[in-house]
């Protein structure tokens, strides 16, 4: 799938000549004009940062405004009023940075227009968004003493038309036939075995749930998001979700390699993530798949491992998958509550998300995020091998690295910068659901989400007016401070010379330097974490083995 | 005879890399010095320029101003603050430490440079009536320091030459070893590529008119000063890349541990400032940060030592990123000297009565090829060489007009030249001219140049003589290939003899035929398709190339411009050594990535053993992180802040020395690499700091 769809993707990009472009050219077209747009007018790389920004402001007070005067607009069969201030500025930023975190919850807050054209709105042009900057990325690798990497405006409207548009389209149609609900009617309510009512909410689900996979955004429909049977009715549309969710992140790879010429080059990075994807599917499953040690103690039968915050219909093996291939891409999605998963089995989305969410990512940022460290590891290497480092031809250089160390050094500042500040002040403490480590595990998450971009909760968080105010501001440093850096990296790509390679040059499309890149992620992107890790999880998971919960 | 190989003791003559500085790395007359320097360099202002360690000195001064107010305020646990601090003390020094004996060494070079440096009274000469300079004219002494640039001198035998300049009349042999370390002397003379003296050094014979090019304190002997003790030295281009990478990691350890306090807050644990310091001094970069300039002073050295003058660091890195080597054919690739190989003899000659009449064409002719062809007819057909007064036989020197030479013996004349004009001479009616043309263009085919015969009016054939490649150079160039370097073929040649000797010297290409502005197209186009070019040259017309190249390595014997233009001048004038040069700039690249890949692996069992020990206190269970059981939280704390200090120390001779260049593939380089200081960076600390622990344990410390 990879493949087909790498392949896909370079050519739209590239503005090549395929198949929907001549159904959909003339709408293309249509919207430069409307926009005025000249699509083929390259940007500088600060020319194409600028409009990115431009591009997000727009997106910001449009939703903002949405949210907060969506009592008064139409497409509220439910009544909602107006969201809260900094809910509405949180769940903003939330969306247009593709991460998705929902400080609310969607059936209780938010009207169909809302959800439709506020959030759904931006899960498309978020995704394109970050596939545009992946592509405007691997232009600065391929373009030889250029001065331009495309044009930002051009790549949007490509992406979300041709790519992301036609995708969900049969996405939405696959998971409507499997019973997902697509409705504009209200909430049904119904009268339950019980006799008490109970009030089943609706919604144009179906559509939102193709591109919240997709596009690795992540914002549920309802509250529980993809534990909810209406948005993720059974195993099969489970494997669905997972599939679309990675689906972009590793065709984007191909489409690197296509792009630079050489497929091999896409297959290493690609082999990278899944290898790292892999070992952290297996350490979860292998966690979950084991009750918690005390349960067994009680004489609870653990052949079952822990289904705690769990859905039957998906098992330990859908849910610990889906937990990781959501953190793995800055997705998001969850289909079981990770608070309730057992220490380790918890530790492992943490972990992803810390490393930067570079296995597949989230689209567009997981590529460009997994080639801030390819370009530490080209570093290292290229001084091992007794060269000025090269990647793909192109010399690293003292200004690469400075721009890599910032996007770098921009995570951990956020995770463990508000996580410190949270877990001391009150209005922090006072959101948490559990005490000890486990409340600790809480505070790092969600930070360490919103960085990330994943969106993803550990549950158990009551996000206040701090929580929301300080997440937003992780979010937005974590998107748009490796945003910058990256493509000032491009733009110093582009202006350099490309040089051919010789036997000199290490080649980066083999297995050594695939484990080299993994050991760079590992300890730069994992060691700073460890002290937070040990505090947290860690500590949870030993003390759990000595009798001890939390 | 002797071959000029690349690595035979005949070029270099003893004169091995390691020539100026005899003895170890570690003399103990340079560690002495270094040992003050150490805590002068302590200095912040000096710290300033390496950020690690510069953070380093702050965090220590942090925690000896709260050590000083415990002691005064009488707190506990002083004995294990007082040696944290002294190790952390240590730390910086021993950093200074390896900068210092880096520094030494250059240090103790320049000064016996400068002893070297005397005082001289030049002779200027005065301008005689005819607006010129005689040797023989009036002239004035002056000390040199007052020289000026134009200023004409005489030096005569016995003289130092006072500045630099360029030979414009006389011809001089002169004692050079002041700057080279060669004891042998050298010809200076006007015009050619031979023209450049160096203020300092000595004439021995003759005398040579000089015009002074260099300013007092701009010749090269000052430059050579300052180079050497690394007075000028600026951090190069990818030494900056690192120190980014460094600072940044740096930081990012400064957010893993500033809030460290507050999660143990939460827990409701403490911790203390200390502890924290030794954590953060543990984890940043320390080992890298520490030798970073000691290897970059240690690499420019090194090719010091081996007689190579880079004017740049910047020089030193490009030599290791060379793609593209351009080589002179004469003196690099073949010997200076052509060669007599074969007797080709027309129909109806035997081949020894053309070795006959070409070895007694020859018996008088002191050229190298005349004497070859001697040789050649000796060792096939055993002719002896023949008293030429015996035979009455009167030679005849070549002249520009005949392009022959020969001799006359009684009314035999035998000549021996060109093809062209030996039959010019004979007229195109004589036998067998066809024939000897055949023979002639079939030997320019194979890269030779052929040499025609006549005894009288009879064509006798044709010497075949040959370019000889020296041995051991197609070896040298498949190493280079496989270090994915590409070697290109300089030549005035014409390209059929051109790619004979190219063929069979192994280069990847040639340029043949070659102007100074061929030269110099060649290495625009080469670096347009981004690849690094290094040449070495020695003329004037090779300037503008030299200039152009991104490494120009420039003959000591060659021309003030060359000089000028190259960024490296090679003492030695041997233009094989371009293949050390780039092996050096290799190896210094190799030993800060080496120990950049130890240094980070490090950090994984500095974490194992220092967080156990930090958050046991508070959380019991974490003891299960402690998997190298070291004794107490105390002693492993001490004893991870002690390897971190020592292993500054132990790596010092590897900073110096370099890590090892092989060529071999990048590929496999970086496997061997990764795995000794990947891998070993991972797993010795894991040992050093059991071992320590271990010590420190049983004497009590902790």
């Amino acid at each position: 799938m990879t493949r087909p769809l790498g392949g896909f993707l370079k050519r739209v990009l590239e503005g090549e000549q395929h198949v929907l472009g001549r159904f959909f050219g003339p709408v293309e077209r249509g919207i430069y004009r409307v926009a005025g747009i000249q699509a083929d007018r390259e940007q500088s790389w600060s020319q194409y940062t600028l409009a990115i920004i431009v591009f997000k402001i727009i997106c910001f007070v449009v939703v903002y405004a949405l949210l907060r005067l969506q009592g008064a607009l139409p497409l509220n069969p439910n009544g909602m009023g107006a969201v809260a201030p900094d809910l509405a500025y949180n769940t903003a930023i939330s969306f247009l940075t593709n991460t998705n975190w929902q400080s609310y919850g969607g059936e209780t807050s938010m009207s169909y227009l809302s959800q439709m054209l506020a959030l759904t709105v931006q899960n498309f042009v978020s995704a394109a968004a970050g596939i545009a900057i992946a592509a405007a990325v691997i232009r600065g690798f391929t373009r030889r003493s250029a001065s331009s990497i495309g044009n930002f405006w051009a790549d949007l409207v490509r992406t979300t038309l041709y790519v992301l548009l036609p995708i969900c389209v049969i996405l939405t149609l696959f998971f409507v036939v499997e019973g997902v609900p697509q409705t504009l009617a209200g909430s049904v309510t119904a009268l339950t075995v019980e006799g008490a009512h109970q009030t089943i909410a609706l919604g144009p689900v179906a559509s939102q749930e193709a591109i919240k996979m997709l596009g690795t955004n992540g914002g549920g429909f309802f509250n529980v998001n993809s534990a909810h049977p209406f948005e993720n009715p059974n195993a099969l549309t489970n494997f669905v979700q997972m599939l679309a969710i990675f689906a972009l992140g590793a065709g984007l790879t191909n489409m690197f390699g296509r792009m630079v010429g050489k497929e091999r080059q896409g297959w290493a990075i690609f082999s990278a993530m899944a290898a790292l994807f892999l070992t952290g599917a297996a350490v979860t499953y292998w966690s979950e798949a084991h009750a918690n040690p005390l349960l067994h103690a009680l004489g609870i039968d653990p052949s079952l491992g822990n289904m705690e915050g769990k859905e039957t219909r998906f098992g330990i093996i859908g849910s610990a998958l889906f937990a990781t291939v959501t953190t793995d891409a800055s997705c998001g999605a969850v289909n079981a509550m990770h608070e309730s998963f057992l220490p380790l089995g918890g530790m492992v989305p943490l972990v992803n998300m810390m490393l930067g969410e570079v296995i597949f990512g989230g689209v567009g940022s997981g590529l460009y995020g997994f080639l801030l460290f390819a370009i530490i590891a080209v570093f290292m290497a290229g001084l091992m091998v007794g060269r000025t480092p090269e990647y793909l031809g192109k010399k690293i250089e003292a200004r690469e690295i400075k721009m890599t160390m910032l996007a770098v050094l921009c995570l951990p500042l956020v995770m463990l910068g508000f996580t410190a500040l949270a877990v001391v002040v009150p209005s922090g403490l006072s959101a948490l659901s559990a005490s000890g480590p486990h409340g600790f595990t809480e505070a790092l998450y969600a930070y360490t989400s919103a960085a990330a971009n994943n969106g993803s909760a550990f549950s158990g968080l009551t996000a206040n007016t701090f929580w929301n105010v300080t997440l937003g501001i992780g979010m937005m440093a974590g998107r748009f401070f490796v945003i910058i850096p990256v493509l000032a990296i491009a733009g110093a790509m582009a202006a350099k010379k490309t040089a051919a390679p010789t036997p000199g040059t290490f080649p980066t499309d083999t297995g050594l330097f695939i484990a080299l890149v993994i050991g760079v992620i590992l300890i730069v992107g994992g060691l700073t974490f460890l002290p937070a890790l040990a505090l947290g999880p860690i500590v949870e998971h030993l003390t759990m083995l000595r009798g001890t919960l939390f | 005879m002797v071959f000029h190989l690349p690595h035979s003791e005949a070029t270099h003559g003893g004169r091995q890399p390691e020539h100026r500085s005899q003895g170890s790395l570690m003399q103990t007359s340079l560690l002495l010095p270094a040992i003050g320097e150490s805590f002068r360099k302590l200095d912040p202002r000096i710290m300033w320029r390496n950020p690690v360690m510069f953070v380093v000195e702050v965090v220590t001064i942090l925690t000896t101003v709260l050590l000083i107010r415990d002691i005064v305020a009488g707190g506990t646990h002083l004995g294990f603050a007082i040696q944290i601090n002294l190790w952390l003390w240590f730390t910086l020094l021993f950093a200074n430490f390896a900068e210092a004996v880096a520094e030494g060494r250059g240090k103790a070079q320049a000064d016996s440079l400068r002893r070297t440096r005397t005082e001289t009274l030049g002779k200027r000469l005065l301008m005689n009536d005819e607006g010129g300079y005689s040797h023989l004219g009036l002239y004035e002494e002056v000390p040199a320091p007052e020289l000026a640039v134009g200023d004409v001198v005489l030096v005569q035998a016995g003289d130092f030459i006072p500045s630099d300049g360029e030979v414009i009349d006389g011809i001089a042999s002169v004692d050079e070893s002041a700057i080279t370390g060669e004891s042998a002397p050298v010809i200076r003379e006007s015009g050619g590529d031979r023209s450049a003296v160096t203020g300092g050094t000595r004439v021995l014979s003759d005398w040579i008119i000089v015009r002074i090019t260099a300013a007092q304190g701009s010749t090269f002997l000052d430059r050579m000063i300052s180079l050497v003790e690394g007075a000028q030295r600026q951090k190069t281009p990818n030494e900056i890349a690192l120190t980014i990478l460094l600072a940044g990691m740096t930081l990012i350890f400064i957010f893993a541990v500033v809030t460290i306090p507050s999660f143990v807050h939460y827990a409701g644990g403490h911790i203390s400032v200390l502890i924290l310091v030794a954590l953060f001094v543990t984890l940043i970069p320390t080992t890298i940060g520490a030798l970073l300039s000691a290897i970059g002073i240690a690499g420019m050295d090194r090719l010091i030592r081996f007689n190579v003058l880079a004017m740049s660091g910047r020089a030193v890195e490009a030599a290791g990123d060379v793609d593209t080597l351009l080589l002179d054919k004469t003196g690099t690739i073949t010997i200076g000297d052509r060669q007599a190989t074969a007797f080709v003899p027309v129909s109806g000659v035997t081949e020894h009565e053309l070795a006959d009449a070409a070895q007694l064409a020859s018996l008088a002719d002191a050229t190298p090829e005349g004497r070859s062809i001697v040789v050649l007819a000796k060792e096939k057909f055993g002719i002896r060489g023949r008293d030429m007064n015996a035979l009455g036989a009167h030679f005849v020197p070549f002249t520009a007009q005949t392009r022959m030479s020969g001799v006359d013996v009684g009314d035999r004349q035998i000549r021996k030249g060109a093809v062209d004009s030996v039959i010019a001479c004979l007229g195109e009616a004589v036998p067998s001219v066809e024939q000897i043309r055949q023979i002639a263009d079939e030997i320019a085919r194979q890269g030779g140049t052929p040499l025609a015969v006549a005894d009288n009016t009879r064509l006798l054939g044709v010497v075949h003589l040959k370019d000889v490649v020296k041995g051991g150079i197609r070896e040298r160039f498949a190493e280079l290939r496989r270090m994915g370097i590409r070697t290109v073929m300089i030549t005035g040649d014409n390209p059929l003899t051109a790619a004979a000797i190219a063929a069979e010297s192994g280069v990847d290409d040639f340029l043949a035929q070659a102007t100074p502005e061929a030269k110099l197209a060649l290495i625009r186009s080469e670096q347009a398709s981004g690849k690094l070019v290094a040449m070495c040259g020695d003329g004037t017309n090779d300037a503008p190339a030299l200039a152009q190249a991104d490494v120009g390595v420039a003959m000591n014997t060659g021309t003030v411009a060359a000089r000028e233009a190259g960024n490296m001048v090679d003492l030695d004038s041997d233009p094989t050594k371009l293949i050390e040069i780039v092996g050096i700039g290799k190896q210094l690249l190799m030993t800060r990535g080496a120990l950049t890949t130890f240094s980070i692996a490090n950090d994984v069992a500095k974490y194992f053993a220092i967080i156990p020990a930090m958050f046991v206190g508070f959380y019991p269970a974490l003891s299960a992180l402690n998997i190298m059981h070291l004794a107490t939280p105390e002693s492993a704390v001490l004893s991870a802040i002690i390897f971190n200090a020592l292993i500054i120390i132990a790596l010092i001779p590897l900073a110096l020395k370099g890590v090892r260049y092989r060529p071999v593939g990048a590929a496999s380089l970086l496997r061997r690499n990764l795995l000794v200081y990947g891998i070993g960076g991972l797993i010795v600390p894991f040992i050093g700091i059991k071992l320590i622990d271990m010590l420190v344990t049983s004497i009590g410390l902790a």
